[in-house]
């Protein structure tokens, strides 16, 4: 048909999914297809989502699917000033089905966002990142034992792929969950908030109060929910944390 | 109030002064009007004024009587004297203060008896609120004058009464007025009552060389009534000293004339839905006028605007508790359409659109009038932001495509009661209520016997008999079942509506309509997202059949899953939408009194609730007794992917075989919309733009918490305004039944996690 057409992958291209969704005002700008793909290295405290964990848990689907399904709430999407945000798990644990999608919903003219830890940011090669109009860049701690504790995980590769994408003009929107206890300590905050100001590519903070809402995923699935006892935050501490970012120029909601 | 009188003899040097355009001088034509002399605005709501002490102290006046009236049911009622348009003597809330006046009694919330509908339901209403009918009402209606409930029940066949008596056609205006009619009551403000006669003699002067048949003499004297209710109207109004048979001069006039009208149509007709049409950007004709030649300031502008919101928040019928249960609270239906764009490709959004929804605020929230915004992705950025946060704020606008309806009736269109668009002056429509969708599909499986009492109601057809439902065995039985239902249908009312044309004719209504007039038969279907996934759930998983001893199927086990109706997902929005499509083909089939041309919605109001209360167990799992979706809507709880997917199920149904209207209701938390106030509007109107471009028709919008409703459940003392939108129409939430209230609250609530 045309270049485009020609260079793309074979459609065998596939991926693992959790589900989708169709959301508004949380995943970015407007309202979104959210597609959740399976699998994620990191194992948060707080993740309420733990049946995104495993690969193996996910639907197999390949990216045609995906597509017809995006393709059905085009005109939606694109009226309502939203897009595709491609959530997980990790969709950077498959970069290649990830990097399809996003690719074909570029193709479709929708504006597309990537909500990834940045854990496996080294993965995201610059065709992907080229794809992207926006990161939902999830920033869980700003101190690296605490990111440890948190998540499992190291905090360097994600500071790592925020000062890359600060390189690449992309559009940033840092996301902090909220854990009293675990993520409200103000030297952490103000930490965090230093390093994001410092980054032109931030466009805003958002502080998101740690909720329990996965909780009952945790009990159907067999598992401890490890944060059971952990208060969710009030608003005069959300206020707080929010204020402190905003302190430092930064756009926080 | 004084009106100054001015010259009327000669409009162009005084009422119409500065007006532009011509053909709407030469004959009765308000859109020509409105289409000269239209000043779009493109700005934002900075403009806007709050109530003055006058407009609180009169809306207090009113308020302070709200607690008595809930408390009763009724706060009074005259139940001697049928209501006339010159029945009662003139009313007042405050009479130095109100700016806009007439009232339906001689005291505020004090009802009237319209016995022309129906003797007993005046009879009933009465009783149940602690009121001995009048003895000479009663033997001058049960004697002398025959009502339109005798009129139908006289014609009704034996099967129609059954259908009836089942619930698997509810609703009927068959004891009560049937509304959904819109006067065009403008021209009672741009022509002045005296034009309005001339030219309807004139329309009446064109039958005289015409044969007299019977449709031609009926014309004949129906435009005689015509004119005869338009005299009453000039004496009502001269009550009240103004004297309407000349055009208004001033916008305070203008106002004032316009809801006189709508006065007398309140005053004669007990409608189910008494709606009020499409005045605004009308009224900011003559408001920018006063405006500009220095009348009146923006303060005085909206004064008058509220004063006529308060006028028409306080519209009331004497109606039964059952009637009330049936659809919430003490509904009227005053709805005012705002905004959308001409034909022309100008919006008809002017400051006036503004000034009706600001109402919302200097009055606070209210189901009166229903305010219903005509929306498309081309309307001004201000208004639509505006439009958004007044629905965050006060949840109590609804919203329809314009996209849609603008090239099907053209740019002058108004909704009646929810979802009903007509063209304003040239079209009504015969109100037909609607057909229980789901209970027929169980009839199907029973060979028509009822589910839940095993009487025959439609003809006895060869039960379903396997242990498991076929597919395409129940579609043809279904089939089958919903001709018999559509031909029953369809047939009643035109036995209604003949009898309503002769018994309980809307004069004053129709005197402002174009003779001859555009009608439809608005039809209607009710448990569509029950049917569709209980197909659905036949199709694509195993339902197993449970009868009792006389092989009557009373309840259904689903093995599996199965898609439903509410997540975008092709497998069952297409069994919904082949619904719509055939119901309509089966209605179309059988002639309409009147030569109507067929029409459908797909709307319950909360009727849901009770027609889920007489429907026996389903095949997609829901249980008996418990309510329907409403309107459209997926079933509560199925739609697993969010609101805009399961608005874009609901955008899938086709228009064009619903042109009654598709209602769709969607409740979401703030948290759900985004997390500044400023993404909640912008993402709001993302929404609505969203809805509409993918083919959406309607969109009730609720922006609210559950806790916020469970609180006012338990202490409804806290929330005497809390407004919601449920299906086409807007309630007072504390009014609303306890079962209701359940109902609302277990709705599918879209937030944020």
């Amino acid at each position: 048909m045309n270049g485009v057409e020609q260079g793309r992958l074979p459609t065998s291209v596939g991926g693992r999914v959790h589900s989708w969704d169709l959301s508004t005002g949380v995943d970015g700008p407007g309202t979104r297809f959210v597609l959740f793909t399976s699998g994620c290295p990191l194992r948060c405290l707080y993740c309420q989502n733990p049946d995104t964990w495993h690969m193996r848990d996910g639907r197999a689907v390949g990216v045609d699917e995906v597509m017809a399904r995006i393709e059905s709430c085009r005109p939606f999407l694109a009226a309502s000033g939203g897009g595709v945000t491609i959530s997980g798990g990790e969709p950077l644990l498959q970069p290649v089905f990830t990097g399809e999608v996003l690719r074909r919903c570029k193709e479709l003219g929708l504006h597309t966002a990537l909500d990834t830890s940045g854990n496996l940011g080294a993965r995201a090669d610059d065709a992907l990142l080229n794809a992207t109009d926006l990161v939902l860049l999830d920033i869980k701690s700003f101190d690296s034992r605490a990111y440890r504790k948190l998540t499992s995980g190291a905090l360097a590769p994600t500071l790592r792929f925020a000062r890359r994408l600060d390189a690449l003009g992309k559009r940033v929107w840092v996301r902090y969950v909220l854990v009293p206890g675990w993520t409200d300590a103000e030297a952490d905050v103000d930490g965090l908030a230093s390093f994001a100001a410092g980054l032109d590519c931030v466009e805003r903070v958002d502080v998101l109060p740690f909720h329990k809402l996965g909780a009952g995923k945790y009990e159907a699935l067999g598992l401890p929910f490890p944060l059971r006892d952990t208060p969710t935050p009030d608003v005069p501490l959300v206020q707080r944390v929010r204020e402190q970012f905003r302190a430092h120029g930064l756009r926080a909601d | 109030m004084t009106v100054v009188t001015e010259s009327a003899a000669d409009p162009a040097a005084g009422a119409w002064h500065g007006f532009a355009g011509q053909g709407w001088r030469e004959r009765i034509d308000v859109r020509n009007f409105i289409q000269a002399n239209v000043t779009p605005y493109q700005g934002d709501a900075s403009f806007l004024a709050g109530p003055t002490e006058r407009t609180r102290a009169v809306w207090s006046s009113v308020t302070a009587l709200f607690p008595e009236e809930r408390r009763k049911g009724i706060l009074d009622v005259d139940t001697a004297t049928p209501s006339t348009i010159t029945s009662h003597r003139p009313g007042w809330i405050d009479r130095d203060r109100e700016l806009i006046v007439g009232l339906q009694t001689d005291a505020p919330l004090k009802r009237a008896i319209m016995p022309n509908g129906g003797l007993r339901m005046v009879e009933n209403g009465l009783r149940a609120y602690g009121y001995e009918p009048d003895p000479f009402v009663t033997k001058v209606f049960g004697t002398y004058r025959k009502t339109h409930n005798d009129g139908v029940f006289d014609a009704y066949t034996p099967a129609m009464r059954r259908a009836r008596k089942a619930g698997i056609i509810t609703g009927l205006p068959d004891s009560y007025g049937r509304g959904r009619i819109i006067g065009d009551y403008r021209r009672v403000a741009l022509y002045g009552v005296d034009r309005l006669i001339e030219a309807k003699r004139a329309e009446r002067a064109r039958l005289d060389g015409v044969p007299s048949d019977e449709a031609v003499i009926r014309d004949r004297e129906e435009l005689a009534e015509q004119v005869r209710a338009l005299e009453e109207l000039t004496r009502m109004a001269a009550g009240y000293g103004c004297d309407v048979s000349r055009p208004a001069a001033t916008a305070h006039e203008a106002v004032q004339w316009l809801y006189l009208g709508y006065l007398a149509a309140v005053k004669e007709q007990n409608g189910a839905a008494m709606s009020l049409g499409r005045t605004s950007t009308f009224l900011d004709v003559y408001l920018e006028r006063d405006l500009a030649e220095g009348r009146i300031d923006e303060v005085r502008a909206q004064e008058l605007i509220d004063d006529f919101v308060i006028k028409l928040r306080i519209v009331r019928f004497l109606r039964t508790p059952e009637y009330d249960e049936l659809f919430s609270g003490d509904p009227t239906w005053v709805t005012e359409s705002i905004g959308g764009i001409g034909t022309d490709g100008r919006p008809l959004v002017t400051r006036t659109s503004f000034r009706f929804l600001r109402t919302l605020y200097n009055l606070g929230p209210a189901p009166e009038p229903n305010l219903t915004v005509l929306w498309s992705p081309a309307l001004p950025e201000g208004f639509k932001r505006y439009c958004a946060e007044v629905s965050i704020d006060t949840s109590s606008i609804q919203y329809e495509s314009d996209d849609l309806m603008r090239p099907r009736t053209g740019d002058d269109t108004a909704i009646a009661c929810c979802v009903s668009a007509m063209t304003v002056g040239k079209q009504m429509q015969f109100f037909g209520a609607r057909v229980n969708l789901a209970k027929a599909l169980l009839y199907a499986i029973n060979g028509g016997r009822d589910e839940l009492t095993g009487e025959q109601i439609a003809p006895a057809s060869s039960p379903l008999t396997g242990e498991y439902l076929d597919y395409e065995e129940l579609r043809a039985a279904y089939d089958r079942m919903l001709d018999w239902l559509a031909g029953t249908y369809v047939d009643a009312l035109n036995v209604i509506h003949y009898m309503h044309d002769k018994y309980a004719y809307e004069r004053l209504e129709m005197a402002l309509h174009d003779h001859p007039v555009r009608r439809t038969m608005a039809c209607g279907v009710a448990g569509l997202s029950v049917a569709a996934d209980s197909l659905s759930a036949v199709k694509h998983a195993r339902v197993k059949v449970i009868r009792d001893e006389s092989g009557l199927a009373v309840d259904y086990e689903v093995e599996g899953d199965y898609p439903a109706y509410g997540n975008n997902d092709d497998r069952a929005d297409s069994i919904a939408s082949g619904l719509v499509t055939s119901f309509m083909a089966k209605v179309r089939r059988h002639p309409a009194y009147r030569g109507a041309e067929h029409t459908q919605s797909v709307l319950t109001i909360t009727s849901n609730v009770v027609y889920g209360k007489h429907t026996g167990n389903t095949p997609d799992g829901r249980r008996a007794g418990a309510p329907f979706a409403p309107g459209a809507n997926p079933m509560n709880g199925r739609d697993r992917h969010g609101m805009a997917a399961s608005a874009l199920s609901v955008a899938k149904l086709p228009y064009d075989q619903a042109l009654d209207g598709i209602s769709l209701t969607s409740t979401v938390t703030p948290d759900g919309l985004g997390r500044s106030r400023a993404d909640r509007v912008t993402n709001l109107v993302g929404l609505l733009d969203g809805y509409m471009a993918s083919g959406g028709f309607h969109m009730n919008v609720n922006v609210l918490d559950r806790a916020t409703l469970e609180d006012a459940m338990e202490h409804p003392e806290k929330y005497p305004d809390l407004t919601i939108r449920v299906s086409g129409y807007a309630v007072n939430f504390v009014r609303l039944t306890r079962n209701q209230q359940r109902d609302v609250i277990s709705r599918t609530f879209h937030g944020a996690v």
